[in-house]
């Protein structure tokens, strides 16, 4: 933990009271974001890492999701003790955030300029004229072509690519301290995806913002974070710089996950099984005792099912969630 | 020794588009417009391309589960695209087709028992008696058991409902499988148990797949021949080593180098694209291609390059 860090995530839980029972979505999780650096999160579907991003800017659906308990300290005060007026204040303009689905989290009835000019009128106390030049401004940035007509597109009138870079405008709008990219590129294809992972590093540089990439893709993580950290059902279960983690993962559910992945840079073609990982993800609404990756894992000793292992720091910089690493055993 | 058991001729799909009134101009979407290839029997070649480049269209073609506009579509000796409706149903028995949607594609009021049972008392592959050990048999191929008969989709995740989709089209012993997209909606750690599954599946049955996808990644890892689509047509096609060591089309050169790849170590040019993918109503002029190619002459933009052999069984459409 560096004295500098712009964002501080400490023992966040957050919390849906289903009536089914309650699930754990995020489950004590700690991290801490650089100025200008880029964090990954990278989990499967329902590991939390969406639901963690929410709770940063206090976005949860509240019932049946509620923030238990935790700190997030930016800028040294706590967003989690602040009144909501000063949320507004900040979420979009110190923090803002894109969507996996740039078609649903776009206003399908305004123009893309009344919506990128809304966030700059709000926040950075404009009129509407000053603000419709910015948002012009904006859409050169993300590279869109003739930005003074489009600005009078509604979204229908976007491909899916050029709907994300409006997104992104409108992110960058007020030059946020922090990005928060919930699976930015995922419905998109693979063309488009290396234009905006691209036009994100390039932003981010320009403007040095810190950016929480979060996704499914490892593939995007390597390419794309500085710093890596995986979840499973609601926990980070290993954390590292992105070199140590793909070069020497600790955790036997992310090396699992590596080597399931075939990567066709390494491997030549046709060629044997990929290794699995057994099972599925575990239910939130009925973990398991002890590790909860134990009934997937292949090195399970008795104590896995026993207690649950807390992060502890194989390495400088390098933390990871397993008795197994802190007992010193190597697999 | 090889055997080709799937070959496409000239296969076109064009979709009308509802032009202005009274116009009498008639536009079409030509989601698939002149693609051939062959499959060896117990190969696997796969189609990929990005999103709306016909691939889905193209398999669901040479199924008949779309009608063609004109081709031909070989399986082993019958042509699939012009024989007549009564004989294409029993042909179906030998070409079956695994979705990419494990939710909306398996019927939510039929238990795995009548999901999978129902091919085989159509196709007259079992009888009263013996449906259920047949369908108990399939279920334990995909890695499921007779515990699983009499449950709803619902109660499966999506990693076992592919399982059972998969089930579904192997009951009736098929020869020929198009597997649409079949790992893309499952979790990271679920992929790979179905691409197992499917490479088992295929040396124990001598299965032939139709691999359509998007993941250059899988692709690499499960074909014997890969082809690149870009707007309806084949623009590069070759045995998968090949492909991935030496492409040559331009576009197949940009999709390779802008696929993410999990090791932060890898140093490689990436090529961005320009642009986005044109509409197939009005594609470009010449090479398709040619509007996002960083390596376009004069001639691309008024002559469609044909598909030209540039090393043995290496095929690409560009004139570089």
């Amino acid at each position: 933990m560096t004295a500098n860090s712009l964002l501080k995530v400490q023992g966040l839980k957050t919390f849906f009271y289903t009536e089914e029972g309650i699930v754990r979505a995020v489950d004590e999780v700690n991290f801490h974001l650089n100025p200008g650096e880029t964090l990954g999160i990278v989990g499967e579907s329902g590991c939390g890492k969406s639901v963690t991003a929410l709770s940063i800017l206090r976005l949860i659906p509240q019932p049946p999701g509620k923030i238990v308990s935790g700190q997030l300290i930016f800028k040294e005060e706590n967003l989690l003790s602040l009144p909501m007026e000063r949320m507004r204040e900040i979420r979009g303009k110190d923090i803002s955030m894109i969507f996996q689905e740039p078609m649903t989290s776009l206003n399908p009835v305004f123009t893309v300029g009344k919506q990128i000019s809304e966030a700059i009128q709000l926040h950075e106390g404009v009129g509407g004229r000053d603000a419709l030049e910015r948002a012009v401004e904006m859409l050169h940035l993300v590279g869109i072509h003739s930005p003074k007509k489009r600005i009078y597109d509604y979204p229908h009138q976007l491909s899916g690519g050029m709907r994300q870079r409006v997104m992104i405008a409108m992110a960058l709008s007020c030059s946020p301290n922090i990005l928060i990219a919930d699976e930015p590129t995922t419905a998109l294809d693979v063309t488009i995806q290396a234009q905006i992972l691209r036009l994100i590093s390039d932003l981010q540089r320009k403007v040095g913002m810190a950016v929480i990439l979060i996704t499914h893709n490892l593939g995007i993580v390597a390419q794309n974070a500085r710093r890596v950290a995986v979840m499973y059902m609601g926990k980070f279960v290993e954390e590292a710089d992105v070199q140590s983690l793909f070069g020497d993962p600790l955790h036997p559910y992310t090396q699992g996950l590596l080597k399931s992945l075939p990567n066709f840079y390494k491997d030549s073609v046709k060629k044997d099984r990929l290794e699995e990982i057994s099972g599925v993800v575990g239910s939130l609404l009925n973990p398991p005792s002890g590790c909860y990756f134990f009934p997937r894992c292949r090195y399970t000793h008795d104590i896995c099912r026993q207690k649950e292992p807390p992060l502890h720091e194989a390495r400088s910089g390098h933390e990871v969630r397993c008795w197994l690493v802190q007992e010193g055993v190597r697999f | 020794m090889s055997e080709v058991l799937l070959k496409v001729e000239g296969l076109k799909k064009y979709f009308p588009v509802p032009g202005k009134i009274f116009s009498s101009q008639k536009e079409n979407v030509r989601a698939v417009d002149g693609v051939s290839f062959e499959i060896q029997k117990g190969e696997t070649l796969s189609l990929v391309g990005e999103s709306g480049c016909g691939k889905t269209t193209a398999g669901k073609t040479i199924l008949r589960l779309i009608e063609p506009t004109s081709g031909n579509v070989w399986l082993r000796n019958v042509n699939l695209a012009t024989i007549k409706e009564k004989e294409l149903r029993r042909m179906r028995k030998e070409m079956q087709i695994v979705f990419q949607d494990p939710y909306s594609s398996l019927n939510p009021r039929m238990t795995v028992d009548r999901i999978i049972g129902e091919a085989l008392s159509i196709h007259g592959l079992a009888g009263k008696k013996d449906r259920e050990e047949k369908v108990v048999e399939v279920l334990e191929m995909v890695g499921l058991g007779a515990e699983h008969l009499y449950r709803y989709p619902h109660e499966f995740s999506g990693g076992q409902r592919q399982r059972i989709g998969i089930a579904r089209a192997l009951a009736v012993n098929p020869e020929l499988i198009v597997a649409d997209e079949p790992i893309s909606s499952l979790d990271v750690s679920i992929q790979a148990q179905i691409i197992n599954l499917l490479e088992d599946l295929q040396k124990r049955l001598k299965l032939t797949y139709l691999f359509i996808s998007h993941d250059l990644n899988v692709v690499a890892h499960i074909s014997d021949h890969v082809a690149v689509m870009y707007l309806g047509r084949i623009v590069e096609m070759a045995p998968a080593q090949l492909l991935y060591q030496d492409p040559r089309h331009p576009y197949t050169q940009a999709l390779l180098s802008s696929v993410p790849v999990a090791d932060p170590t890898l140093k490689r040019q990436e090529i961005i694209l320009e642009g986005e993918v044109p509409s197939p109503i009005n594609p470009p002029p010449g090479c398709h291609f040619h509007p996002r190619c960083s390596y376009r002459k004069a001639d691309c933009s008024n002559l469609e390059p044909p598909l030209r052999e540039v090393s043995p069984g290496h095929y690409a459409t560009c004139f570089l």
